[in-house]
């Protein structure tokens, strides 16, 4: 376990943008995070690199058995672009106008490494070279307004891998580029995590950016998680109607699986059919000031809007695995999706077992 | 890189000659007479006529700027018979006052008001950067506010206040310091600096606080940036992030002021040099202004003039130095 986080809570003197979330992570594995803007998924990511300066940070964050929580400012920075890195999402603005690409790719390597000027100024050669980038020799003595937006990227992603870190945390490093490129750079993040057997924490608004390279998926709404479970299971049986509300206003190219019928009464469906309208989450993300009680999500919830409960605005649901009644198919969905992932020391399954934060998930005998 | 400055070297004799036909027309144009002004007040309109003639101002004005601008490279003859005056190169006429050529009083001047002005750039730098790097750091904080509190009382004090104020405190007071009385750099660096350090500080105190308010405004701005979060990931000492990082960036826009400010200085401070009786450029504008002294103040405003597009140069240079996308454009 490279990365186990508990109840992580990251409080500004405006609110709380994240409040207790968990999760595990391995080397080799990537762990999606989604969530719309203001669901703590890039605050989470930063108090993992240590990089909150007027924030209170709480929980645990234990990275290769050592809690990161309390440590001091020293060992973060040692850890930062030496055993974690980060890539973002502006490619442009996060690398420095002023210096070479080589040069700052050099810079981590130098220090972290101890490496001479010459030693250094290979490497980011190298790095080029890895993550695809043509004549990396010249290129390297160029500065990034030279560079167009995908290979911007790629130098970004060249930076944050140069002293071979253990962890990746890419904070929606596709979101910027064009769509043509981002599968470029999603399957170039691919390729290097299963190359160097690294864990990736992805953070991403785009469904599509984690069905493609995730193994699980965290789904954040208002600093909580409402629901975490294997990517397939998102995909084909998300519980949560946050979830549900995602899929449904993602677009989608294919016809509409099994379980797309929409329902609407229970608060939309996995997606809906090619052709079909896409169906936004209504309303606006909760504020930090003043969270909405309970579950954060209900003032939104079709699902509570049709069957509503007290428990839904008196109390914050827990995050438990999903025990309600499934139907045939799902079942069989879920054992052949658990069968494809890798099994654990004991024949546990690796990767987590689907949970969901929702009073009303499971008591309506489904999830739609 | 060559090439960029050759191109910028043409603009800048471009703009030195626009300014230059402007300034002419300014002076000798308009509706005031120099030939009155040159002759005296107890001239006839006879004695004025034969000065106009002597002065061409009786040639077509082009001709009149043609001979002007042809003076300062090839020198030229003003006025003929026994009374005309041969002024060499590079000429820029005579002063009405005293007969003496422009171009002698501005040299003469000119050592004055470079020292005032590289002195107190030096002094105002330093304070400036220092300032506005700590108040940026310590955004916030008491130490930030009472900064910028100290910057705004300095800077909105008038040169002349701050001056008299200077002047009663330390040397009526607590007399730490002689009164000023210019000494060249030739009779010894100390007493050159020792009688400049009263006019040095009364213009630095008051750029330094702008300057320390400029440059926390761009530190704090800088170093909000993406790639300041970029510096910090990569694990880098946080005083690397803020050096090389950081304040690389955060000077550029300070570069763009301080080229004009010095330049604008280079050609004489002149309230500075007024209050404190330095006989500089900007005492000797001073002077020709409230004696209508029109060749005087003609040569002083081309002198300005060319001192500001030279540090505009000079900062475009620089500019192409720190900042790489700048070459390319």
């Amino acid at each position: 376990m490279i990365l186990r986080v508990r109840d992580l809570r990251v409080a500004f003197p405006a609110g709380t943008a994240v409040d207790g979330i968990g999760f595990d992570l391995d080397r080799g594995r990537t762990l999606g995070v989604v969530g719309e803007s203001g669901s703590g998924k890039s605050v989470s990511s930063l108090a993992i690199m240590g990089l909150h300066r007027e924030a209170a940070v709480s929980g645990s964050i234990v990275f290769d058995g050592e809690e990161l929580v309390g440590a001091p400012a020293s060992r973060l920075r040692e850890l930062r672009g030496r055993r974690m890195a980060m890539v973002f999402q502006d490619p442009l603005s996060s690398l420095h106008p002023f210096y070479t690409v080589g040069e700052q790719i050099a810079e981590a390597y130098r220090l972290h490494l101890r490496a001479s000027r010459r030693v250094a100024r290979e490497r980011a050669v190298e790095m080029l070279a890895e993550v695809g980038i043509p004549e990396p020799r010249r290129r390297a003595g160029e500065h990034p307004h030279r560079f167009s937006g995908g290979m911007r990227q790629r130098v970004m992603i060249a930076m944050a891998l140069s002293c071979e870190p253990d962890l990746l945390i890419a904070d929606e490093p596709t979101t910027a580029l064009d769509v043509t490129v981002q599968a470029q750079i999603l399957e170039l993040i691919k390729r290097i995590q299963q190359d160097r057997g690294i864990a990736v924490m992805l953070i991403t608004h785009d469904l599509g950016v984690v069905a493609r390279v995730a193994d699980e998926v965290l789904v954040m709404y208002g600093g909580r998680t409402v629901e975490h479970a294997p990517v397939r299971e998102i995909f084909r049986a998300p519980r949560h109607p946050y979830t549900q509300g995602l899929l449904a206003s993602a677009p989608r190219l294919t016809a509409g699986s099994a379980e797309g019928s929409p329902d609407p009464a229970a608060g939309g469906a996995a997606g809906p059919a090619a052709g079909g309208r896409l169906r936004a989450i209504p309303g606006s993300p909760p504020s930090l000031l003043a969270p909405p009680p309970g579950c954060r999500f209900h003032p939104r919830c079709a699902r509570y809007a049709a069957t509503p409960e007290d428990a839904c605005v008196t109390e914050a649901p827990e995050l438990r695995e999903f025990r309600g009644p499934l139907e045939i198919h799902e079942i069989r969905e879920i054992h052949t999706g658990r069968a494809l992932r890798p099994v654990g020391p004991e024949g546990a399954p690796a990767g987590p077992v689907h949970r969901t934060a929702c009073h009303l998930t499971g008591t309506l005998g489904g999830p739609r | 890189m060559t090439r960029y400055l050759l191109r910028r070297l043409a603009a800048v004799a471009g703009v030195l000659l626009v300014i230059c036909a402007v300034t002419f027309a300014v002076f000798y144009v308009l509706p005031s007479d120099p030939a009155a002004h040159a002759c005296g007040k107890t001239c006839t309109p006879e004695q004025v006529a034969l000065v106009r003639t002597q002065m061409g101002l009786d040639r077509p004005v082009y001709e009149q700027f043609g001979g002007y601008v042809a003076g300062i490279f090839t020198g030229r003859t003003l006025g003929d018979g026994p009374a005309a005056l041969e002024c060499s190169v590079p000429c820029f006429g005579y002063s009405y006052q005293n007969a003496l050529p422009v171009w002698d009083l501005l040299t003469d001047r000119l050592p004055v008001s470079v020292s005032l002005a590289l002195g107190a750039a030096v002094l105002w730098l330093a304070g400036g950067l220092a300032v506005g790097l700590v108040a940026a750091l310590r955004r916030g904080t008491t130490l930030d506010r009472s900064l910028m509190a100290a910057t705004l009382a300095s800077a909105s004090a008038p040169v002349y206040f701050t001056a008299m104020m200077l002047l009663l405190v330390l040397v009526q007071r607590l007399e730490w310091l002689p009164y000023p009385d210019y000494r060249p750099i030739s009779e010894g660096p100390a007493a050159w600096a020792g009688n400049l350090l009263l006019p040095w500080m009364t213009l630095a105190s008051l750029y330094a606080a702008m300057y320390a308010r400029l440059t926390r405004a761009s530190m704090i701005e800088t170093m909000a940036e993406p790639y300041i979060r970029t510096a910090r990931a990569k694990g880098l000492y946080e005083r690397t992030v803020v050096t090389k990082h950081g304040l690389r960036s955060a000077l550029t826009p300070i570069v763009t002021i301080f080229g004009m400010d010095l330049g604008g200085l280079l050609a004489g401070a002149v309230i500075t040099e007024h209050v404190f009786g330095l006989p500089g450029v900007g005492q000797l504008t001073y002077d020709a202004i409230f004696k209508a002294d029109q060749p005087v103040v003609l040569g002083v405003t081309l002198l300005a003039a060319f001192f500001i597009t030279l540090a505009n140069l000079g900062v475009d240079l620089v500019y192409a130095v720190i900042d790489p996308r700048v070459r390319y454009a």
